[in-house]
């Protein structure tokens, strides 16, 4: 599974995307972020509110209980801001 | 329909005459241009964007102007990338054959495209200072009136 990073959540993680293969207990998005917090402490520090946080699945947006069920691309962002 | 995510500058007046060009249903057209404000110190404001994500987002929000409003033609264009205070950003134009759905439908594209398309606004004054922009509640309030 690919996961993209965008603004300020890709510059606190130190990357813009990567590859990850959580563990079979991770069934939704919340599940992912609960687990992505667990690897470093940049992640922690990243998604330390998770009400900052937007997702996408396969590039549609997509709630925190979304399944990740034949997902290919997650990507985590905070609230847009264009326009 | 036409969506354009582009690094470069365009052009307002022939984007307009270009989208009337050739349907003499077309009986008005409504444009919107936004510029980089220059608040405070701001000297630039970089774009960043989800390649792939952004085409399909704008894509689906002018696909359902056109589905709430009875539209001739439309474009969206966004810029990404660094851009100077005063610089064109955004530029979103509808054609009806009557004022009021080109009105009402450029609106709504603006309204959608701020709260549903991934761009990100990073501001960098002159001393160097970035920061990234902070969503709106303003902007959630101006999408959801078009609730239905």
């Amino acid at each position: 599974m690919r996961v993209l990073y965008f603004a300020w959540l890709r510059e606190r993680i130190g990357m813009g995307s990567e590859e990850i293969s959580p563990p079979d207990n991770v069934t939704t998005v919340a599940d992912l972020i609960a687990w992505l917090k667990t690897r470093e402490a940049r992640y922690e520090a990243a998604f330390g509110d998770v009400t900052a946080i937007r997702v996408a699945l396969d590039q549609e947006q997509a709630d925190f209980d979304a399944p990740l069920t034949g997902v290919r691309e997650v990507a985590l962002f905070p609230p847009v801001t264009g326009g | 329909m036409t969506v354009r995510v582009q690094e470069a500058d365009f052009d307002p007046g022939a984007e307009l005459e270009s989208l009337a060009a050739g349907d003499k249903e077309i009986g008005a057209v409504v444009s919107f241009t936004g510029l980089v404000r220059g608040t405070g110190d701001v000297s630039t404001m970089t774009l960043e964007h989800y390649p792939g994500m952004t085409e399909k987002a704008l894509e689906a929000i002018e696909a359902e102007a056109h589905e709430r409003w009875p539209l001739q033609a439309s474009l969206v264009i966004h810029r990404v990338g660094p851009l100077p205070a005063g610089a064109r950003i955004v530029f979103v134009a509808t054609a009806s054959r009557h004022r009021r759905a080109a009105f009402e439908a450029a609106e709504f594209l603006m309204d959608f495209l701020k709260t549903r398309a991934p761009f990100w606004k990073k501001e960098v004054t002159a001393d160097g200072t970035e920061e990234w922009v902070d969503a709106r509640e303003t902007d959630n309030a101006a999408a959801e009136r078009w609730a239905r």
